[in-house]
């Protein structure tokens, strides 16, 4: 899919941020345009909620600059925080209340006109399939209700960008799918440009571009399809105990490169079939759980670039 | 200053909480029925062997103004609560990421908290007659000032607490430990006694006291026994300067940024 072309919506320089020794993020630097969707994919560890929470302006960062429209975006610059929409991992829509009046409150917050808000209240409730729920306790909603009313509710000022933390963590695949399909028809309709952070594969492939966050630093900015080109061929995957010594074995055994990661060892490689036989020839029967072929995902992708596992926690 | 955003937070912030607060008739029952038995039991209990100095008044009435603070002071406690986990996951942290500054942010809670003190005060005084207070003999702006003002003191105060604590427990264990000694020794129990100076000292220096102090003139008028020496603008004064300071706290507190959990 194209990226849209054009000047820089959010971008940073150099941000930097350390929790006592133990540094979060070390000089990262990144440039959004208008009306994409950005992805920060990276493990747990990488310092994807340190730089959510940089960029919701609830955490200065400790150097470097942030800029909305080239314009400096700190802390204590809150008028620009109106031009922003949140969504957080953790539920903050009010329980107690109505769908309707927690949109309302989100309305208000923005100072969105009564009339305005009314009729923004109602249209983000079509758009989210809740119209019947309007008038039920968001205590009483499914979690992939409420997941379309926090994105609802961050919506309902017209932001310019919409940031968003691990936006689907915990949906069901249907939930999920329909999240999506929300957040695409925004940028459809030349909408807010969407900004989020992940840690899950599916859900980065939906991004325009993806910034590859590992231990707090920026290691590359591309498409997902790019992102797929720079992992040759195919993926073998052996599931074994004693992964790490299988993966030297298997490196020196038939001079291809073989990463452990927990009781698998994953080579990537051209025409991957071939080496299956050749494989299972070559060590005993039961040392292999399964041996199996598929084409890369963008956890191996990660892999590639990053050097570490995805699916890993770590601690920068 | 205040800005446009800062004043759309608070009436926003403000709104909320007593809604959820009325939306729950739990909240309400416990919030009448606590007093009242406090009132009735202490009260009765203590009727008996209490005798204040110069003056032949009963103990349910004169332990009335306290139960009355009593009403506020947990119900500041027990509002503010709801900072520490809103903080943090919650609908708090949708505010904090919005266009309005910290400051809003404490004055819209603590200005919600107030007010769900000073409901729970006025459904209390609906008995005011049965201590024998009547209605109508009532200095009511003096009550709304005196109460309000510790109202908003203890809030921003439990603010404070919340905002630096930040755990559930923590908070509890030190509001409690603070503030039902204040409050016993506000006078809103029994009176300061000369033979006990430092006591009288402690009181001197409480500002619950104050608050004791001026709803016992707001409604027993301007001599009613059991409340301090001096003048009711000397106890409003006292009141204002506690909410100011409180304020000023929990404001400072709200701009510490802490780290994401």
């Amino acid at each position: 899919m194209p990226v849209p072309d054009g000047p820089a919506r959010l971008s940073a320089e150099g941000l930097r941020f350390a929790y006592g020794d133990r540094v979060a993020l070390d000089g990262v630097s990144f440039s959004i345009r208008a009306g994409e969707v950005f992805g920060f994919l990276g493990p747990n560890g990488a310092g994807k909620s340190t730089l959510f929470s940089i960029l919701a302006g609830l955490l200065p960062a400790s150097s470097g600059e942030l800029f909305l429209d080239g314009r400096p975006l700190d802390p204590s610059s809150r008028t620009l925080r109106a031009r922003m929409g949140v969504v957080f991992q953790e539920p903050s829509l009010d329980a107690k209340l109505t769908a309707t009046e927690n949109l309302r409150l989100g309305a208000a917050l923005f100072r969105v006109p009564r009339e305005e808000a009314r009729r923004r209240t109602a249209e983000l409730l079509a758009a989210a399939g809740l119209s019947d729920r309007a008038r039920d306790p968001v205590g009483k909603l499914s979690g992939g209700m409420r997941r379309r009313l926090e994105i609802a509710r961050a919506l309902v000022h017209r932001p310019e960008v919409l940031l968003l933390d691990e936006p689907t963590t915990g949906l069901d695949a249907l939930s999920f799918r329909r999240t999506w399909e929300a957040l695409r028809e925004l940028r459809g309709t030349g909408g807010a440009t969407v900004v989020l952070t992940t840690h899950r594969p599916d859900e980065a492939a939906h991004c325009d571009r993806l910034a590859i966050l590992s231990r707090g630093r920026v290691v590359a900015v591309e498409t997902p399809e790019s992102l797929l080109s720079r992992v040759a061929g195919d993926v073998v995957v052996v599931e074994a105990s004693g992964a790490e010594g299988l993966a030297a074995e298997i490196a020196e055994r038939f001079g291809v490169a073989a990463r452990a990661s927990g009781d698998a060892v994953s080579i990537e490689r051209e025409r991957g079939h071939e080496l299956v036989p050749r494989l299972v020839e070559a060590f005993p029967d039961g040392r292999f759980r399964s041996v199996s072929v598929r084409r890369p995902s963008l956890a191996d992708a990660f892999l590639h670039v990053a050097g570490e596992d995805l699916a890993a926690e770590t601690r920068p | 200053m205040i800005g446009p955003y800062d004043r759309a937070t608070i009436g926003v912030l403000w709104w909320r909480d007593l809604v959820r607060f009325f939306r729950q008739p739990s909240r309400l029952v416990g919030a009448l029925a606590q007093p009242v038995l406090f009132w009735g039991i202490i009260g009765s209990g203590m009727a008996a062997t209490f005798r204040l100095p110069g003056s032949s008044e009963g103990y349910l009435r004169y332990f009335f103004p306290g139960v009355v603070l009593m009403v506020v002071l947990f119900a500041a406690i027990f509002t503010t609560l709801s900072v520490i986990e809103d903080r943090h996951a919650g609908f708090l942290q949708a505010v904090l990421a919005g266009p309005a500054s910290r400051g809003a942010v404490v004055l819209g809670k603590v200005l919600c908290s107030s007010s769900v003190a000073l409901s729970q005060a006025a459904l209390f005084l609906v008995l005011a007659p049965a201590a024998g207070f009547p209605l109508l003999s009532v200095n009511w702006p003096l009550l709304l000032a005196a109460l309000a003002l510790v109202a908003v003191g203890l809030a921003a105060l439990g603010f404070a607490v919340a905002w630096v604590v930040d755990n559930v427990q923590g908070y509890h264990a030190i509001q409690m430990t603070l503030l039902i000694p204040l409050w016993i020794v506000s006078g809103a129990m029994f009176p300061a006694s000369p033979e006990h100076p430092v006591l009288g000292a402690v009181m001197r220096a409480n500002p619950i006291a104050y608050a004791v102090s001026a709803t016992r003139r707001a409604l027993g008028g301007p001599e009613a026994p059991g409340a301090m020496a001096g003048s009711t603008g000397r106890d409003l004064l006292v009141l204002a300067a506690f909410a100011a300071t409180t304020l000023a706290l929990a404001v400072l507190a709200a701009r510490r940024r802490g780290a994401p959990r």
